[in-house]
């Protein structure tokens, strides 16, 4: 009597364990299949299942450095000047280290205290050549690392801002490793638009025109120090390439598109075509207004990721802080254009290392082959088990069932993805969770042959399958977690449903299953035979 | 309703000499194949380059897409072609990684549809640059280290209970793949390729088993390493590309076919524990007989749901159940007659 009490008290436990874990996993599930039912999410669809385009961006990290030291450069010469520590030259030594050379060695001194307040962040390196001295400043290691991270970061928060206003749903935009920058764009079949916008520098300056150069010199492609030649692209009504304009300007921009606060889409102009309105913060539009009064009746070249974009003479110091861009723009050219100026510069180029895109057609194709595959797999497995064990089969067959919910509900939880790959790892997982099944009602009916009783038997057949279960389980999980830390993207998916499959399969098995044969076959004054 | 009438005694051990010259054909002629093939045929995640898959309403002639491929600037491409359902689809491979701002790729539909007259969909397109083909190829290396250390890890501890030995096996797996390269590049500026240095770690732990007189950890990792090189083999004779989910289903049925071994072995030391008069032999065959009735259930349910995904799944999930496929096939063959005959000869060996 106290026996059966406490069988029955032990049932109840695992019997309410089991319902909260079926009540949870609708709960989970629903949201897929009834979209907007409550607040928890759905299950993440892989780009292969739902098409879209993944792109691999690397941060050209050692360019950032570059420009780094050359902005310090320029300033290191203002500065140099306003404290009258005077100098013969400074220059580039090679892309990481600044040369200056002092015109009076008893400098040397002064100008230690001088870079040790102006320029703390640089390391310096005092050398002697002939009579005279020379201080080699470059960026130290240590800073250099951090310096490439933050390029890195700044370049995931610009992209972001750029996909961000071109409009996709629920991109994923994170970092790998030190250097690079994922971007997946579910949805979005044309990524040449996406990669424009992406890859593009978006490093806007002005520059002035040096108009003094010779026109030779200009086709040459020579040009003289503090200035360098850059061209304007001139394209027919197709878009084609036709031809170059060399121009002649002055390295050094007056402003850049660090200046900027907006950038926006204006119809104007001759022909009414759009064009790209520009305003400058109050700081950009006071330096325009000084650039462009010193400078009238030169040329102001509007200077795009170094392609001279346009370069028209500036005919009056303009102040208000506003000025545009004008060219041969199409409506989605100029959207593109505002964008990326808003968004902000790169801080480095980026170069796509790996894209990879799937078409609607395709994904949905695989959505549909993939379930396919699975039901049918599913269903052959569930007639075989009721073939084969009869009531027991069935009983597998319920434990079955819920582990496709499980796994389901386990995927909705935590946000995964699942991939095409995800869906044979669901059908595998089911095909081996029918083996902890089997092992169980193998050595239940060696034990029935021995002649025990059925309770006995179902007690002995689950004990000793169980840590056989468990251990054959664990060496396929292992293999799921290794696949799952070195696996990318699809595979990553496998592995997680991998994963999910065997412990729900585990769960299922030792849990359910065995709660449903003690209740049908639990009670010790029963002498029915097991169906298996 | 039984497949396997209880006490049934088929003489599997006996014919353990043919199985064995039958392995190790077909080791040889995998082995072969491999070397032949100059290594193993990367697909494109490996080797990195573009492959891009068109489809088209109707038949196309492959001359014909091959010169506009040409035309647009992707040179040197290998086309294939294959049917699903009424879609003709031509897989373009080629070994650069077309540049991705260049703007081939757009026209390209509109490029073939002009040449053919047949409407043309890029389906699928997979741009992959050397520093990211680069990175798989060495994250597969890794997979592969950790998956063989956790493999002779658990091995040593589960089957031998000596897990004191696992530690020592970790210890020399991490030795030689991680410090003697180093080592060597110090002092003898020796730069060998990663693979070998983990198969050489594989080799020492067999030897450290041999010498602890460990069969069964032996006779596991050998039907494992039977079982992958066999499958790889396998598709290398078949001329199929290696990708990433041919990786995956290899290391998923290592995990797998190691099942297969532990519950076997499980058996033939539960039987060895009975101390029933009989000969090792005899024992074997009785554990393999006993457990023979789940080993042919277990494999049939996988392989019903592995054929289901091979002829419905389509697409990669083909070559991924292909190769699962083989592998618990032959996983199963492995562990009756590699794992199991090893433990008698390596008793004979010791005169028990």
């Amino acid at each position: 009597m106290q026996e059966r009490i406490s069988v029955l008290k032990t049932v109840s436990w695992k019997f309410y364990l089991v319902c909260a874990a079926i009540i949870v996993s609708v709960v989970y599930m629903l949201p897929t299949f009834i979209p907007g039912i409550w607040p928890h999410k759905k299950i993440n669809l892989g780009l292969d299942l739902q098409g879209g385009t993944h792109i691999v961006l690397e941060v050209q990290v050692d360019e950032a450095l570059k420009n780094t030291l050359e902005r310090r450069t320029y300033d290191l010469r203002d500065q140099l000047r306003k404290e009258r520590i005077r100098y013969s030259s400074v220059r580039n030594l090679s892309d990481e280290v600044v040369s200056v050379r002092l015109v009076d060695a008893k400098d040397a001194d002064a100008f230690i205290a001088f870079q040790k307040k102006e320029f703390p962040d640089l390391q310096g390196r005092k050398v002697t050549v002939g009579g005279e001295v020379e201080f080699h400043l470059s960026i130290p290691s240590e800073d250099k690392d951090n310096l490439r991270k933050m390029a890195t970061e700044q370049a995931l928060e610009t992209i972001r801002n750029r996909i961000d206003q071109f409009g996709v749903s629920e991109p994923d935009i994170r970092i790998q490793g030190e250097r690079r920058v994922v971007v997946q764009l579910p949805g979005v079949h044309d990524p040449e638009r996406a990669k424009g916008l992406i890859g593009k520098t978006a490093l806007l300056e002005f520059k002035i025109v040096d108009d003094t150069v010779e026109p030779s010199a200009l086709q040459a492609g020579k040009a003289p120090p503090g200035t360098e030649i850059l061209y304007e692209i001139q394209r027919d009504a197709f878009g084609k390439e036709i031809g170059k304009i060399p121009y002649a300007v002055r390295k050094r921009a007056a402003i850049t598109g660090a200046s900027l606060t907006d950038a926006r889409v204006q119809i104007g102009g001759q022909f009414n075509e759009p064009y790209v309105a520009l305003t400058f913060d109050q700081k950009g539009g006071r330096l325009f207004e000084r650039v462009t009064a010193e400078n009238v009746n030169k040329r102001l070249a509007i200077v795009l990721d170094n392609n001279v974009y346009s370069a028209p003479v500036i005919n009056d110091r303009i102040s208000g802080g506003s000025a545009s861009i004008t060219g041969r723009f199409t409506m989605e050219d100029a959207r593109d254009l505002a964008i990326v100026l808003r968004a902000g510069a790169l801080p480095a180029p980026v170069k796509i290392i790996e894209e990879r895109t799937v078409g609607p057609t395709l994904g949905a194709d695989s959505i549909e082959k993939g379930i396919l595959a699975l039901s049918v797999g599913c269903a052959l497995v569930v007639l075989f088990m009721v073939v084969y064990y009869k009531v027991a089969g069935l009983i597998a067959n319920l434990a079955f069932v819920l582990n496709v919910l499980f796994i389901g509900a386990a995927l909705a939880a935590c946000g995964a993805t699942l991939t095409l790959p995800g869906i044979a790892g669901m059908a595998l997982t089911l095909g081996m969770a029918v083996d902890g099944n089997v092992l169980v009602f193998e050595r239940i009916r060696e034990e029935l042959r021995l002649g025990r009783s059925p309770a006995a038997a179902i007690h002995a057949g689950f004990d000793r399958a169980s840590l056989t279960i468990l251990d054959a389980n664990l060496t396929s999980l292992i293999a799921a977690l290794i696949l799952f830390q070195f696996g990318t993207g699809p595979i990553k998916g496998f592995a997680v449903t991998l994963s999910f499959g065997l412990l729900s399969s585990m769960f299922t098995v030792l849990v359910v299953s065995r709660l449903v044969f003690d209740f049908l076959y639990g009670r010790q004054n029963t002498t029915t035979r097991i169906s298996i | 309703m039984e497949i396997i009438k209880p006490g049934t005694n088929v003489n599997f051990i006996g014919h353990w000499k043919i199985a064995c010259v039958f392995s190790g054909l077909m080791i040889l002629v995998c082995l072969f194949s491999i070397f032949m093939h100059g290594g193993l045929k990367y697909g494109v995640d490996f080797a990195g380059g573009t492959e891009i898959l068109i489809g088209f309403e109707k038949q196309v002639d492959i001359g014909e897409v091959k010169g506009v491929l040409e035309a647009t600037g992707i040179l040197n491409a290998s086309v294939q072609e294959s049917r699903t359902g009424d879609m003709t689809l031509m897989q373009v491979r080629t070994g650069v990684a077309v540049d991705s701002e260049s703007g081939i790729l757009p026209r390209l539909a509109g490029d073939l549809e002009d040449k053919t007259g047949i409407p043309a969909e890029i389906l699928s397109v997979d741009i992959v640059g050397p520093q990211i083909s680069q990175d798989l190829r060495s994250q597969a290396i890794f997979a592969l280290f950790y998956t063989l250390l956790f493999i002779m890890v658990y091995i040593s501890g589960r089957f031998e209970k000596k897990w004191l030995l696992s530690a020592g096996v970790a210890a020399i797996f991490v030795a030689v793949v991680y410090l003697l390269p180093r080592f060597l590049e110090g002092f003898f500026s020796l730069h060998l390729p990663v693979p070998i240095f983990i198969l050489l770690a594989f080799i020492i732990s067999l030897l450290v088993f041999w010498k602890l007189g460990m069969p069964y950890g032996i006779g596991a990792s050998i039907a494992l390493v039977h079982d992958v090189i066999i499958t790889v083999g396998i598709f290398s004779i078949l001329d199929i590309e290696f990708n990433l989910p041919i990786l995956a289903a290899i290391l998923t049925l290592v995990g797998y076919s190691l099942n297969d071994n532990i519950i076997i072995y499980d058996r033939i030391r539960e039987n060895l524990a009975s101390k029933e008069k009989k000969s090792f032999a005899e024992l074997i065959n009785k554990s393999i007989n006993e457990t023979l009735s789940r080993t042919i259930l277990t494999t049939l349910t996988t392989a019903l749901v592995v054929l289901a995904l091979l002829f419905l799944g389509g697409g990669i999930i083909y070559y991924f159940s292909l190769a699962f496929l083989i592998g618990i096939i032959v996983g199963v063959y492995s562990t009756i007659y590699i794992s199991c005959p090893f433990l008698l000869l390596w008793e004979r060996r010791k005169g028990v």
